[in-house]
């Protein structure tokens, strides 16, 4: 009898010891401010799934800052500093832990207010989920409006509204489905090349409805409860097959026998005998074996921390990279990066931060910034510099090459942080969107060599087309612009300001062959000649861009004018950021961008 | 003819991401464990001399051995830093000098000597002021003493508030002391580790383990515990509210009379000022159960955590781990 009680009992024990050393992790990160109910949801997560304990309840209970005039404030279980409760506000991001039958939880949870659009970065970088509170009376605030955003922005999968305050707007299933119509309009605002899928669920964080257990207030939701979703959301990893990517850490030397090289795979995977590139000496070799304390593997993935040794003695240390020689990194100097500013000191162009990429740092300063995000209207507008919250689109340049992935594709090869070298703050995160340099061989390939125009000299030139584009740092091109000359003028100033030598020339008098040789002489000397015709009629077409086409035979002549015919509206003159961020005029000025040569790699 | 601009507009937002930390065994142990192991060799790549703080805990066995497989086939390649406030249980300090010698670790002993002959203590000047002089001081001098850029500790998130906001490099000014409004922004799994003068980090490699996470590490890596936290019957006073064993340099109060109970540590600090509970869980497995029944917290039994409301802020604002 005693024998057989003790397996009933012993037995579902194992079980849970089974299943929680089983369990997987899921990060996700919550963000609002005091009053949208979000401390009651993430109390609620913790109470109910016993991850506060009954002294730590007490505690809040009895703390002498309790503000709550209802029975329980779950804020003072979370706001952990003192100045946060003496204030009644959240400063910093949390990272709080539960865990259900299923899986173990991080929630990063942050402050949802403008002054902390670094602290939701910050939450939202590793995580693989992201909740957004909306409350159910209010609609969407811009705080929500700001979280959805970043979420998206640090490239996290799987979003979550959680509509929260049903218990207030009598569990109305009109509420709920005008607000899920709201929060489309706004997935599709923020990507609009791609659906953003957002998953609406309609909770009560302070009645418990439809967070753990099904809701009977809402027998017309039939969707998942929030903790559900929670629990079946896929975790975010790049597939086996994604390009292998080791960053060196370490050189661990114990003695003259043994030289292994100890990281953690930032994509992709690795065994035995795999051929694995060094960068940036580029020598080749195979792995020999996968070292842990626990042994030998036969295989590790994305995520594991190993050390591996390499067949061929080769040098290699810190801020080295082993990669996939299949299937290399690009290797720039010069790149684009989405960046969330974090600190009063602000980005200013040619100033020079320090750059931690993987286990690399090198110098690196901002060359231009394409634009500023208002996080939410999700409107573009020029900038000259980012100060503290601010998001832009920045170009930079480093004094070494960075061996990066787009962080669209890999999100540890394709970030970055910038610490200012005088104060060594943290200041900066960067997401990778671009490599400058790429277009570099298709320019110097296509350099019009055939224009060096002997046609033009009686001997040979001693300058070559493309000694002078090289120093001049971009290929030249021929632009028609129609009759749009506010807009070759506002261009013209653009690329001045850029670093272009760009000149407009407008053809007044129907004088096309004048034109024509005044532009091919811009494009001889390597200029980005920006040409329009002052006076002929609406439907009358033009034969300029046809006969400069015919002359220069290069690619690079564009014909912008189809780019402003296909704009879904011309240009507004009147309105400068809403011009310049327009798709027709973004796309030119991405076209230009990609005549770019980069300098002559001076630290490689 | 003329070519037809093809040219997406730039698009600032990514599409798909990798996910962090997510080895191939995807259960949350080995995410942890990966996780920790790329914090200590991060650590020992960004500073000249680095020390772990080994406080003989469970916490500190598991950091242990996770630095040995960090560093593994070579050894750990930081000393071991124990700050003896002389009133540790003897069966901690007889763990300590036999399993660091076992695994060939190096370890540094410092106490607050000159505190200590001046005769402080708990029963003479309050947790708060022992703590402040016995742990604080004396960490501080042995960091500057021993000339130590970094110090890596195993505290966890879960377990106060104020560390639920702490950082993973978290920076020290050079007063040794933490500006919890100031703190470096940590994203992805890149930390700063920049530092001027007289400055230091503190790292914890273990911040986003649970209670729960630890004890079950121990069982499935089969990490040597202080035998304190098994269930045994042992000699104890009850006093205040809590059970204190008799071990060690506790004189007892008049009227108090010892009783034999059986009891274990949940957590270990100082002999005067860490309680036991009642409990008879002597194996790891039971232990683990009987964590699914725990109404109260690890640090309940802790009486510096409650000397005052957001007292473990204060403290570590001067310098406490």
């Amino acid at each position: 009898m005693a024998v057989s009680q003790q397996n009933v009992e012993a037995a579902p024990f194992e079980h849970l010891l089974r299943q929680h050393l089983g369990h997987d992790l899921l990060r996700f990160t919550t963000a609002g401010s005091v009053d949208d109910g979000k401390s009651t949801l993430i109390g609620r997560l913790l109470y109910d799934s016993k991850a506060v304990y009954e002294d730590q309840m007490q505690a809040v209970r009895s703390g002498r800052l309790n503000r709550s005039t209802g029975p329980l404030d779950f804020s003072l279980l979370t706001d952990g500093l003192r100045a946060e409760r003496e204030q009644g506000i959240t400063i910093d991001v949390a990272y709080r832990y539960f865990s259900t039958a299923r899986r173990k939880f991080i929630i990063a949870d942050t402050p949802g207010h403008e002054q902390y659009t670094r602290n939701m970065a910050t939450g939202a970088s590793t995580a693989d989920a992201a909740v957004v509170l909306v409350d159910a009376r209010k609609g969407l605030l811009p705080q929500s409006r700001r979280h959805a955003y970043i979420a998206s922005l640090l490239g996290i999968p799987h979003i979550v509204a959680a509509i929260n305050k049903m218990d207030l707007v009598d569990y109305s299933e009109q509420i709920f489905h005008g607000l899920q119509n709201d929060l489309q309009t706004l997935a599709k605002q923020i990507r609009p090349e791609a659906a953003l899928s957002i998953q609406c669920i309609p909770i009560s964080a302070l009645e418990g409805d439809n967070v753990v257990t099904h809701s009977q207030r809402m027998p017309w939701y039939s969707g998942p409860t929030l903790v559900e979703y929670l629990e079946q959301v896929p975790v975010t990893r790049l597939k086996d097959s994604a390009a292998f990517r080791f960053p060196v850490q370490y050189v661990i030397r114990p003695g003259d026998e043994f030289r292994g090289f100890a990281g953690q795979i930032a994509s992709g995977s690795v065994r035995p005998g795999d051929a694995v590139m060094v960068l940036p000496s580029r020598q080749t070799t195979r792995v020999q074996s996968i070292v842990t304390f626990d042994g030998e593997l036969p295989v590790a993935a994305e995520g594991a921390s190993i050390t591996l040794t390499l067949e061929d003695e080769i040098d290699l240390s810190r801020g080295d990279v082993l990669v996939d020689p299949e299937r290399p990194p690009q290797v720039s100097r010069r790149f684009a990066a989405n960046v969330v500013w974090m600190h009063e000191v602000p980005l200013e162009l040619h100033k020079q931060w320090l750059l931690k990429h993987t286990t690399r740092q090198v110098r690196a300063e901002a060359h231009r910034i394409r634009s500023r995000v208002d996080v939410i209207t999700m409107q573009h507008s020029s900038a000259t510099a980012l100060g503290l919250n601010d998001i832009g689109v920045v170009e930079f340049e480093s004094t070494s090459p960075l061996f990066f992935d787009l962080y669209a594709e890999n999100r540890i090869a394709g970030s970055f942080i910038l610490i200012d070298p005088l104060t060594n703050a943290t200041v900066g995160a960067g997401m990778i969107t671009r490599n400058l340099a790429q277009k570099k061989a298709v320019a110097t390939s296509q350099l019009p060599s055939a224009l060096t125009a002997e046609e033009m000299t009686s001997l040979p030139r001693l300058v070559t087309a493309a000694e002078r584009f090289q120093k001049q740092g971009h290929a030249p091109a021929a632009i028609w612009l129609g009759t749009q000359a506010s807009l070759a003028q506002r261009l013209e100033r653009i690329l001045f300001d850029s670093g272009h030598n760009a000149l407009w020339v407008e053809d007044k008098d129907r004088d096309l062959l004048s034109t024509r040789d005044c532009v091919r002489t811009l494009y001889v000397a390597g200029i980005v000649a920006l040409y329009t015709a002052a006076h002929h009629a609406e439907h009358e077409p033009s034969h300029l861009p046809a006969i400069i086409h015919a002359t220069l035979q290069s690619a690079h002549v564009l014909d912008a004018r189809h780019v402003l015919d296909a704009a879904p509206s011309q240009p507004d003159a009147s309105d400068d950021d809403a011009w310049l961020q327009s798709p027709a005029v973004r796309s030119i000025l991405n076209w230009i961008e990609g005549l770019r040569i980069s300098s002559p790699e001076r630290y490689s | 003819m003329t070519q037809l601009l093809e040219v997406a507009p730039e698009i600032p937002i990514p599409v798909l991401t990798a996910g962090i930390g997510a080895p191939a065994d995807s259960s949350h142990l080995a995410s942890l464990e990966a996780e920790s192991i790329h914090i200590l060799r991060e650590a020992v790549a960004d500073f000249a001399r680095p020390v772990m703080l080994y406080s003989i805990g469970k916490d500190s066995s598991v950091l242990l051995r996770l630095a040995q497989k960090a560093f593994h086939p070579g050894k750990i390649p930081f000393p071991l830093l124990h700050v003896d406030t002389s009133y540790k249980f003897p069966e901690m300090v007889a763990f300590r000098d036999n399993y660091t010698r076992e695994i060939g670790a190096e370890l540094i002993v410092h106490g607050n000597r000159q505190a200590l002959q001046d005769g402080a203590s708990p029963f003479k000047l309050g947790t708060q002021k022992c703590c402040g002089l016995l742990k604080t001081r004396a960490l501080l001098d042995a960091l500057e003493s021993g000339g130590f850029d970094a110090a890596f500790g195993g505290a966890r998130r879960d377990e106060e508030k104020s560390r639920a906001k702490e950082r993973i490099y978290s920076f020290r000014d050079s007063a040794g002391q933490w500006d919890p409004r100031n703190q470096r922004p940590e994203l992805w799994n890149h930390y700063n580790g920049r530092l001027a003068k007289g400055e230091h980090i503190r790292i914890f490699p273990l911040s986003n383990w649970t209670e729960l996470d630890i004890w079950l590490y121990i069982y499935k890596e089969n990490i040597p515990i202080v035998p304190l936290y098994f269930a045994k019957e042992r000699e104890v006073v009850v006093r205040g509210g809590s059970m204190l064993l008799t071990q060690g340099p506790i004189p007892l109060l008049p009227k108090e009379v010892p009783q034999r109970r059986v009891v274990r540590m949940r957590s270990l600090g100082c002999v005067p000022c860490t309680g036991a509970i009642e409990s008879t869980a002597d194996t790891l497995p039971k232990i683990i159960q009987e964590m699914f029944t725990f109404q109260r917290s690890e640090r309940e039994n802790r009486a510096i955590d409650h000397d005052e409301e957001g007292s473990m802020e204060l403290k570590k604002r001067e310098g406490y781990f």
